[in-house]
């Protein structure tokens, strides 16, 4: 399953700068991030490619950080595809936590991340329902 | 459990015994005292003209308190007892607030306070065989060399250290296995806090026992520094006016401090008032020194709230025991009208896993109101990235404290590492409230 990785972030200026500079200097390549805001404080939510290697350089760099499942759904990139997913997720009584999505080739696939409760169960339903739910390391190259 | 003594004849004396010669020795402090310029003046305004119109110890209660402010009124020598070719020592207090106290020292003065120290340090089973490393400030503060010279007295490897500079703390602790270290809680938080930091872990450390002082602090903070170094660690009570540390001390049954009766007449005086306290009420400690020669004090006003206990202790030693300082009776904050110690807050914070050791306490307005805002930081362990935990976790604790305190405070989660840290007393209330409202 996908590893997202969670860090505790203070609302105050300088921490993104702080977190991407620890990811840079250690060789790690961004794929998708998204910020949940809580006013003083939020979580910085990060898809890396090499997420157990930026997990252990951020908690050695003194910051709070987890690796959280994910369930990352491949869909189309074209109108209605992402409504047609939430239709899924409404027939099944699917809740998301959070959730962000990011294209990874214009005109044709797009990712839809997203966090649940029981991400075991969300991927089995939707692998069921035809989807291409991403592989641990799919995201991980290059 | 082992008992040792560092004075078995002295820490077990019988009660009446010990009472007989507190007598002696607060006849013999009397006259001492008269031999200063200070209380020759205070004694002869009530006609104490000499120890012997004390004939019972509750007869002290004739004597007037002796304040901090009278100390700095009487500085430079005003108290002095002795000689000046007698005086081996002095140590000054910090003047924050303008003029600063002293207190001087004959050898036989530093030669009781090494012994009261060793008594303590001894009750805690640490032997000759320890290494000690001293991580107080050494200098005009009295907590390095106070236990300095108790602990060489002892026979342990001293590593005089001193306070700060955290990496060498370490270097030291791993090169030469100290077994034992003394500090304020706050220090040796920091120290772990940053241990991972420096490419140390607690395995690398040899660490059996702390001695924690100069800082008044909760049981939970004692028993989170046992659980984060795997060490027993020890309350130690002192204070500059009583010579430093070693006033008072847990033994190894770790249930409230010893207080060496036979150096100090214990009372327990209502805050703000002069009336005594019923036994085993919280008061204001009150402490009359029994051998000392250069600076004899007489009721002096500590301004820490403790209680007495009178109980038996498994360890057989007689002098009755203090609890642990609940704080400072001018630390109190009233927050909306409501009464409350630092101190409480403290012991709820940690006993919360989810967070770090480092906290703030801010008081401030918000209209007319005043504002509580506890701050505390995530501990990285405990993190699991789930956001609904963490505003779960700001309701656990706020409801924790409402119910401590009947005030609910703004609670504030922060990174670890974000709230600055003390390598000596840590300053952890901050009242931004205009004094002139």
């Amino acid at each position: 399953m996908t590893k997202q990785i969670n860090v505790f972030v203070e609302n105050k200026p300088g921490r993104f700068k702080k977190i991407t500079g620890i990811l840079a200097e250690n060789g790690i390549n961004i794929r998708a991030i998204e910020i949940q805001d809580r006013g003083d404080y939020g979580i910085m939510k990060l898809l890396v490619n090499d997420p157990l290697r930026a997990h252990s350089a951020l908690t050695e760099a003194g910051l709070a950080a987890a690796l959280r499942d994910v369930v990352a759904i491949s869909i189309k990139d074209h109108p209605g595809s992402l409504f047609k997913l939430a239709e899924l997720f409404e027939v099944r009584g699917i809740n998301m936590l959070d959730a962000y999505g990011f294209v990874t080739q214009a005109q044709q696939e797009a990712i839809w991340c997203v966090e649940v409760e029981n991400p075991s169960e969300v991927t089995r339903v939707v692998a069921e329902a035809g989807y291409r739910v991403l592989a641990e390391d799919e995201l991980y190259e290059s | 459990m082992e008992t040792r003594y560092w004075n078995r004849e002295r820490e077990t004396m019988d009660r009446e015994a010990l009472e007989k010669l507190q007598l002696e020795q607060l006849q013999a402090t009397v006259d001492q005292a008269l031999k200063t310029v200070f209380y020759k003046r205070r004694l002869g305004k009530i006609g104490i003209t000499s120890g012997r119109d004390i004939s019972l110890l509750r007869d002290i209660e004739k004597i007037p308190f002796t304040t901090k402010n009278d100390l700095r009124e009487a500085y430079p020598d005003k108290l002095l007892a002795v000689d000046r070719d007698e005086v081996v020592r002095l140590h000054t207090s910090s003047g924050t607030t303008g003029t600063p106290t002293v207190i001087y020292h004959t050898q036989r003065d530093l030669d009781a306070w090494t012994e009261l120290t060793a008594r303590g340090v001894t009750a805690t089973g640490a032997t000759r065989a320890d290494v000690f490393q001293n991580m107080m400030t050494y200098g005009l503060f009295t907590g390095g060399l106070g236990l300095h010279y108790a602990a060489e007295r002892i026979g342990m490897a001293v590593i005089p250290s001193s306070s700060g500079n955290t990496p060498r703390q370490m270097k030291l602790m791993r090169d030469f296995q100290t077994t034992v270290i003394h500090a304020t809680p706050s220090y040796i938080l920091h120290i772990h806090a940053k241990l991972a930091e420096e490419g140390y872990s607690v395995e690398d450390l040899n660490l059996k026992k702390a001695f924690i002082g100069a800082e008044a602090h909760s049981e939970n903070t004692r028993k989170k520094i046992e659980n984060l170094f795997g060490m027993e660690v020890y309350n130690s009570y002192g204070m500059s006016e009583m010579n430093g540390p070693g006033v008072s001390f847990e033994c190894v049954c770790k249930e409230d401090m010893h207080i060496w009766e036979d150096a100090y007449l214990v009372e327990m005086i209502r805050p703000q008032a002069s009336d005594r306290m019923p036994d085993g009420e919280e008061g204001e400690l009150v402490l009359t020194t029994l051998q000392r020669e250069a600076t004899p004090l007489l009721r002096y006003r500590s301004g820490d709230l403790t209680s007495l206990n009178t109980a038996p202790c498994a360890c057989r030693r007689t002098h009755h025991r203090i609890k642990r300082i609940r704080g400072r009776a001018d630390d109190m904050m009233i927050v909306n009208g409501v009464n409350m110690y630092p101190s409480t807050i403290e012991s709820i914070i940690m006993a919360v896993p989810e967070v770090g050791t480092n906290y703030q306490i801010c008081i401030d307005k918000q209209g007319s109101l005043d504002r509580l805002t506890v701050r505390t930081e995530i501990y990285s362990k405990m993190f699991t990235g789930d956001i609904k935990a963490l505003e779960a976790l700001k309701t656990r604790i706020r409801e924790k404290l409402k119910s401590a305190i009947i005030i609910s405070p703004v609670v504030e989660l922060h990174e670890p590492g974000a709230l600055p840290t003390y390598e000596g007393k840590a300053v952890r209330v901050f009242d931004l409230r205009d004094k002139n409202d």
